[in-house]
């Protein structure tokens, strides 16, 4: 049966509700695996005496008293009208606090993308028109490299050696370009050597084509088949992985900003962690479930627009 | 089993892999190997040079670094080990159960794995060992489960593969059942593909263990494992940078060996 895009992208589309609906449900669930008790924690945190009747009392406040049908539904409620609860230790609603964070960690993932767009690129078209020789040698070395080096190892000798040592750029913080730059290339890195890889075999997979023997015969040159084939059609199968890529790197940044102080999401989530502050720890999982869902539905949709297999096989089903 | 016999012949691959059993053999006999206790704190000798007596110096409380990064491959590397290795275990059975059984099981199986991977792997973990708490046992439990996620599914889809294909189809048709046919047809299809798909991720798994410690979600000091040991050392990396440089270096040797191995089998598979 031939499906068009737009029906395939009206598909999917549909489909998001529901993902989401079960996203918050799991993310509800997992918070209840906490083995302590929230209203003890507030207590804790507000250094009262865990008594009977005070947690009674807070229970009655939190609604943690309720049937866990009833928790879900109030829960859900809230999250409709942006309304995440409140955070157990600045009393302040927690979405204020994780959009404020939130940019930050944007900035350092846009920054880390470009950086992955624009190295991953060169060398590996260069590994792959050079295969086999020296060059191609030393870049697949690196890219192996790369993926073997842990990120905040990696971020601590970059600190030591340009920050330390030479003085190029500034330790912590955020601000200028030039905070961004060791952080960014620290979260990069094992993306890149990743790509690098991919990009080489895909190239030379498509280089064994028929399409490219037949536009040499026609007596293209061979920058024009790169440029105007080969490379159009080895950016279809990465485009794939872009939705990946990007959960690769918030997950990723919750390190690397620890190693850099970067005022950011995975800064503020490793410190709720510690100060078992769970409505932040919720919150956070179940925003970037969300951005993470849109990011794939994306990547799907964008694929099957560049990709015109996917097309011809709707076709023939 | 066709990965076995075409290794021969492909040095990258054997040296990787002789150098990988040499580390689980210096793990395994660490308590014979190690010539300090790991855990002997003595302040007088804190931040020691190398010498006969203490190989890689000591550490800021006076501990032997050599014994620290011997036992440390027990915590790093077992423990990826043991991660995949159950993780893997569990996969194939769930993934077999859910591809025999087809139907209603299947069906919320996909659905379930679709919710699950939603959220990016490592953000899930972080979740888990926020609400767990940190231990190593945690960390265990935590990785486990993210594994298996991706795993089940992609077993899943193997067995539904190899079901389809006509010799399979022909050796049902011909009387073979149970055993014999896992025995004759599943294991060795599907065993090579297994094998790479663990050996992919086990590089992937030790950093991540070791992100976790760094983090101090993960093992706790003292335990020498290697996250840890860089967590503990960061403090003093402007006068002592050597307290993270060997623990560091120790992780990057270790996950290439692996991921040259795995890139090896990958080829041949």
């Amino acid at each position: 049966m031939y499906e068009s895009t737009w029906i395939f992208c009206l598909k999917r589309i549909l489909t998001l509700p529901f993902v989401l609906l079960g996203v918050s449900i799991l993310t509800f669930v997992f918070i209840r695996f906490v083995p302590v008790e929230p209203a003890e924690v507030i207590l804790r945190l507000a250094r009262v005496a865990p008594t009977e009747e005070a947690i009674q009392a807070l229970r009655e406040e939190l609604g943690t008293d309720k049937s866990f049908f009833l928790q879900y539904l109030l829960w859900g409620k809230g999250i409709i009208q942006l309304d995440f609860g409140t955070s157990f230790v600045s009393k302040l609603p927690v979405a204020h606090e994780l959009f404020v964070k939130l940019p930050a960690t944007i900035e350092l993932a846009i920054a880390a993308f470009i950086l992955i767009l624009g190295l991953s690129i060169p060398f590996g078209v260069i590994s792959a028109l050079y295969k086999h020789t020296i060059i191609d040698k030393i870049i697949r070395f690196f890219s192996i490299l790369s993926v073997s080096i842990p990120a905040f190892w990696l971020g601590f000798l970059l600190l030591y050696l340009f920050s330390l040592k030479l003085g190029l750029f500034p330790t912590n913080g955020k601000g200028t370009p030039a905070h961004l730059v060791l952080p960014a290339f620290a979260l990069a890195l094992p993306t890149i050597g990743l790509f690098v890889q991919l990009i080489r075999s895909t190239i030379l997979e498509e280089l064994q084509q028929q399409y490219v023997q037949y536009a040499r015969l026609r007596g293209l040159k061979s920058s024009v088949i790169l440029i105007r084939h080969v490379l159009r059609n080895a950016a279809i199968p990465l485009t794939s992985l872009l939705g990946m890529t990007l959960g690769n790197l918030l997950g990723g940044a919750v390190i690397v900003e620890q190693v850099f102080s970067w005022p950011g999401l995975g800064r503020y989530l490793i410190e709720s962690i510690m100060n078992r502050d769970y409505p932040v720890v919720q919150c956070y999982v179940l925003i970037i479930a969300v951005i993470y869902v849109l990011a794939n539905l994306c990547t799907d949709i964008l694929h099957r627009l560049l990709d015109p297999h996917l097309m011809m096989k709707g076709r023939r089903d | 089993m066709k990965f076995v016999r075409t290794k021969s012949g492909n040095l990258t691959g054997l040296i990787s892999l002789f150098l990988l059993v040499i580390t689980g053999l210096l793990g395994l006999f660490a308590p014979i190997l190690m010539p300090h206790d790991p855990f002997a704190v003595d302040i007088a000798k804190k931040f020691s040079v190398p010498s006969w007596d203490y190989p890689l110096g000591t550490d800021h409380l006076g501990r032997c670094i050599l014994s620290r990064l011997l036992l440390g491959i027990r915590y790093s590397l077992g423990s990826a080990l043991i991660i995949q290795l159950v993780a893997i275990v569990l996969a194939i059975l769930l993934g077999a159960f859910v591809a025999l059984k087809r139907g209603l099981i299947d069906f919320l199986f996909i659905r379930l794995c679709d919710i699950l991977l939603a959220f990016p792997t490592l953000v899930l973990a972080f979740g888990l060992l926020g609400i767990l708490g940190p231990s190593l046992k945690n960390v265990l439990i935590a990785l486990i489960f993210t594994q298996l996620i991706y795993y089940a599914r992609m077993i899943r889809g193997l067995f539904i593969g190899i079901n389809e294909k006509d010799f399979v189809q022909a050796a049902r048709i011909t009387g073979t059942t149970g055993i014999q046919l896992i025995r004759r047809h599943y294991i060795p299809n599907l065993l090579p593909s297994i094998v790479t798909i663990v050996a992919l991720d086990i590089g992937k798994v030790i950093l991540e263990i070791a992100g976790f410690s760094f983090i101090g979600l993960g093992v706790q000091a003292p335990i020498p494992e290697w996250g840890m040991m860089i967590n503990e050392g960061k403090q003093y990396m402007r006068q002592h940078p050597e307290l993270m440089l060997y623990p560091g270096l120790a992780i990057i040797l270790v996950v290439l060996l692996f991921n040259q191995l795995a890139n090896r089998l990958k080829r041949l598979d």
